[in-house]
């Protein structure tokens, strides 16, 4: 029935608890993401459902696909960006100052590393975690990171590449996985 | 704090966004024992409705909630 065997075991019924007890105990839920992008605006979405879903309790499975596999490729986890060019919600340098920036200045140089620190500056300004420190939580908290096995083969990723405990799946795999799920999200 | 509700543990969320809230008090209630009270205080508008649904997820009881002075605080009982 379960693909996974991380269920503790056949839990009791437990009649004498109460409804709230009831609702967590017997089964854990499962949260079922796949992640597709592999800008920084686009993985802390992810990082935050699933360190959110893990802390009510549920399992967590990320299936890092195309250019969401950057997220566990810990050469490239580093260096991820935030779009300036083709991005109309391209980040105001400024917070709080109603000043959009034209996307055409995206072709300017140096414009995508200039978005990427306006939004680390805002992240960091309201006490949010770097997105290194979102994927710790996440790992800390049991979340499991699947890599997309096509992925790594169109783009040449050697399994070496990627973080600890990264198992690499198929999406045959992974569907199998989510239809095991409470919620799938696709990001 | 001067109410009847003993906090083993008071954990501050304040300046704290969406997920820190939930994810620190996940890891905070590990701290009392089942039956212990841990106490939270966040700024966060979302808090209200998420340590709610935090509660209703994980079964840790919502004993109390008040807010004073723009802090939401929340009593919260481990239950397992």
């Amino acid at each position: 029935m379960t693909v996974h065997a991380t269920d503790s075991g056949p839990t009791d019924p437990a009649p004498q608890e109460v409804s709230a007890a009831t609702e967590a105990e017997p089964k854990r839920k499962r949260l079922a993401l796949v992640a597709s992008k592999g800008s920084l605006d686009m993985v802390y979405p992810v990082l935050m459902m699933a360190s959110t879903a893990a802390a009510l309790g549920w399992e967590v499975g990320i299936f890092c696909t195309f250019y969401g596999l950057d997220i566990v490729n810990k050469k490239r986890n580093k260096h991820l960006q935030v779009a300036a060019i083709g991005n109309p919600a391209s980040p105001p340098p400024f917070k709080g100052v109603p000043l959009k920036v034209p996307p055409i200045l995206g072709v300017l140089p140096g414009a995508q590393a200039a978005a990427t620190t306006f939004m680390k500056k805002w992240m960091r300004d309201s006490n949010m975690p770097e997105f290194q420190d979102l994927l710790d939580t996440c790992r800390e908290f049991g979340v499991n990171f699947y890599a997309c096995a096509t992925t790594m083969g169109v783009m040449s990723v050697d399994p070496e590449d990627m973080i600890d405990g990264v198992s690499c799946l198929g999406a045959t795999a992974f569907l199998d996985y989510a239809a095991e799920a409470d919620v799938c999200l696709f990001v | 704090m001067t109410t009847e509700l003993q906090a083993a543990k008071v954990l501050d969320c304040k300046g704290l966004l969406c997920p820190i809230p939930v994810v620190k008090t996940a890891k905070a209630i590990k701290e009392v024992a089942v039956g212990e009270i841990l106490m939270m205080e966040a700024t966060d508008p979302g808090a209200p409705p998420d340590m709610e649904a935090w509660s209703r997820q994980t079964g840790h009881e919502l004993v109390k909630q008040d807010t004073a002075d723009g802090v939401f605080r929340f009593w919260f009982r481990r239950t397992s």
